[in-house]
């Protein structure tokens, strides 16, 4: 028996829902003829739209039988959707408007979202370190620095900082250099506007992101785990295009400290390191800025980090990803993380191989 | 009973804690609707507590030897073969995580990884020493290698340093745990060393007297 049968044999036993990239879903009474349309066996005559597996699922089979391992082990998956909306009772953020830039993709968990993340100012390595270690974290007061290559430097209140801009909710998608996934609602200004309103120079090419170095708020920076403070950078090109949010919560609701509070960067279509969080400064330059992990490890992470699944990690490949909470990788990691439309323009002429 | 077997018996039962403990893990998740049990990603969380319990249960192993010698405490050694194959046991669960959930049973991507990233290569390296080990750990390979039988089952200090090197090859930034392990291996290695070169350097004591 091949895989592709015992995983479908088992599926049946279990009677599980198995849904495949976007919008594929098998019902109990459709079984057969839905795993046959998968499989590309027969078509049947009366398919709704949502239910026609998008043509790039279905000619990976590969993948295919990837995704439905992934429902198989996750058999009781089907219960936490409910929980997905669930919030974490911080202060609600008014007037947020909703953009035409999110993705239609169902957000992950927000329990997840908020105790799985990698802020190693608060603990090493991914999981729930950063959530139990900040738990007396306070955003407040909170400054925040905007100075270099602009004409209107100034150090701000952060609420005095947000106040002039209109909030809007991104959905995108977040890939971690770590080969995992989610799909985050968050909740930000465009970068695009903080960069209008400061008028860099002529001479601004970058854009410097730091987070704070308070060993009080922070108790990782008393250790030398990472050189601190934790520096990341854009183009300042890159830093304007409308999809480069500084964000300000998640889920409707302020950042929880573990996911950067009180305000990150959010660059979806690069890896997630790029989105320094609890930012202290912003500062435009002439020079491009070293990032912490290019420091780090300068074969392993570069300036740019966008999404590529054309260029492993040493240590890992970047061509496939689990979207959490699936067990294993279900999906194929698209260029640019799927915002290539969007911005390959940025990259046109680069090796995107020696500019990893 | 004798005290020996109660004691067998025990240790059994403490080795099985950690399967135990992701076992109900696994329960939670599926059917007590704890969809955080496993944490966001289940299938590292299961990876890396597989892999820790490995070399725990490697250097444990090691520590049999050493703690004979120390104490005098021979029937130690009854314990020997039952902590190595919970070693093995680990193992194959850790290696089953990377086969099942990292490449859902992609030969071809499994033979990439063990090619191109040298930390799966020492660690497919620790696993089949330890492979070796388990199916020779019988009473009739004993028998049938005679003497090379403990030349053979030397290999699981070769095994040890892959278990090590394997886990600092593969964190990002944090050396904390496993240096934390290499210190460990290091010393129950470097104890065997002394107790080899002990009669000499006691030999030649007076000389430099």
């Amino acid at each position: 028996m091949n895989t592709g049968e015992t995983v479908r044999n088992l599926r049946y036993l279990r009677g599980i829902q198995v849904s495949v990239g976007r919008t594929a879903r098998l019902n109990p009474p459709y079984r057969e003829a839905a795993y046959n349309r998968l499989m590309l066996i027969k078509q049947a005559p009366d398919i709704r739209s949502s239910e026609i597996t998008p043509k790039s699922v279905y000619l990976r089979r590969r993948e295919f039988i990837q995704a439905s391992a992934a429902a198989l082990v996750a058999a009781g998956m089907g219960t936490f959707a409910d929980k997905v909306a669930a919030q974490g009772g911080l202060a609600k953020l008014p007037n947020v408007k909703k953009s035409p830039l999110s993705t239609t993709e169902a957000p992950s968990a927000y329990e997840h979202v908020t105790s799985y993340n990698n802020f190693y100012e608060f603990a090493p390595g991914a999981g729930d370190g950063p959530k139990n270690n900040s738990k007396n974290f306070k955003p407040r007061p909170w400054k925040i620095k905007i100075d270099g290559l602009v004409s209107k430097p100034g150090d701000y209140d952060i609420d005095e900082f947000i106040k002039p801009f209109a909030l809007e909710e991104r959905v995108y998608r977040l890939r971690c250099v770590e080969a995992w996934s989610f799909v985050i609602p968050w909740v930000g200004i465009p970068m695009a506007d903080v960069i209008k309103r400061v008028e860099p120079t002529g001479q601004a090419q970058f854009v410097e992101f730091t987070t704070l170095h308070d060993t009080g708020r922070f108790p990782m920076q008393r250790t030398d785990l990472l050189e601190w403070p934790y520096i990341e950078g854009l183009r300042l090109d890159e830093a304007k295009h409308p999809l480069t949010l500084l964000a300000v919560g998640v889920y409707g609701e302020v950042l929880p400290a573990q996911n950067g509070a009180p305000i990150r960067l959010v660059v979806p279509w690069k890896y997630g390191f790029k989105g320094a969080k609890s930012l202290a400064r912003i500062r435009f330059v002439d020079k491009q800025p070293l990032n912490t992990w290019q420091k780090m490890a300068r074969n392993e992470y570069g300036f740019y980090a966008n999404v590529n699944p054309m260029v492993d990690h040493p240590r890992w490949t970047q061509s496939r990803e689990r979207r959490l909470p699936s067990f294993v990788a279900n999906r194929r990691t698209e260029m640019f993380n799927g915002y290539a439309d969007q911005v390959q323009s940025l990259y046109a002429g680069m090796d995107l191989r020696k500019n990893y | 009973m004798k005290p020996l077997t109660v004691a067998k018996i025990l240790v059994f039962a403490a080795a099985c804690i950690p399967a135990a403990a992701l076992a109900y893990r696994f329960y939670r998740y599926l059917y007590a609707g704890d969809f955080n049990a496993l944490t966001a990603n289940p299938g590292d969380y299961i990876t890396d507590q597989t892999g820790t319990w490995t070399i725990a249960f490697v250097t444990i192993t090691l520590c049999v030897t050493p703690l004979r010698r120390l104490t005098g405490w021979n029937q130690a050694i009854k314990f020997r073969r039952m902590l190595g194959l919970f070693a093995f046991f680990y193992v194959s669960l850790h290696l089953s995580t990377w086969v099942v959930f990292v490449h859902f049973f992609d030969v071809g991507f499994m033979i990439e990884d063990v090619v191109k990233r040298p930390f799966i290569t020492v660690g497919m390296a620790g696993f089949l020493i330890l492979f070796v080990l388990a199916i020779t750990s019988n009473r009739f390979s004993l028998r049938k290698l005679g003497r090379k039988w403990q030349s053979l089952h030397r290999l699981v200090y070769v095994a040890a340093i892959c278990g090590v090197v394997h886990f600092w090859w593969l964190v990002k930034a944090d050396i904390t745990l496993p240096r934390r392990w290499a210190v460990a291996v290091a010393l129950l290695l470097g104890f065997r060393l002394w107790w080899t070169l002990r009669p000499r350097l006691l030999a030649r004591k007076p000389d430099l007297a």
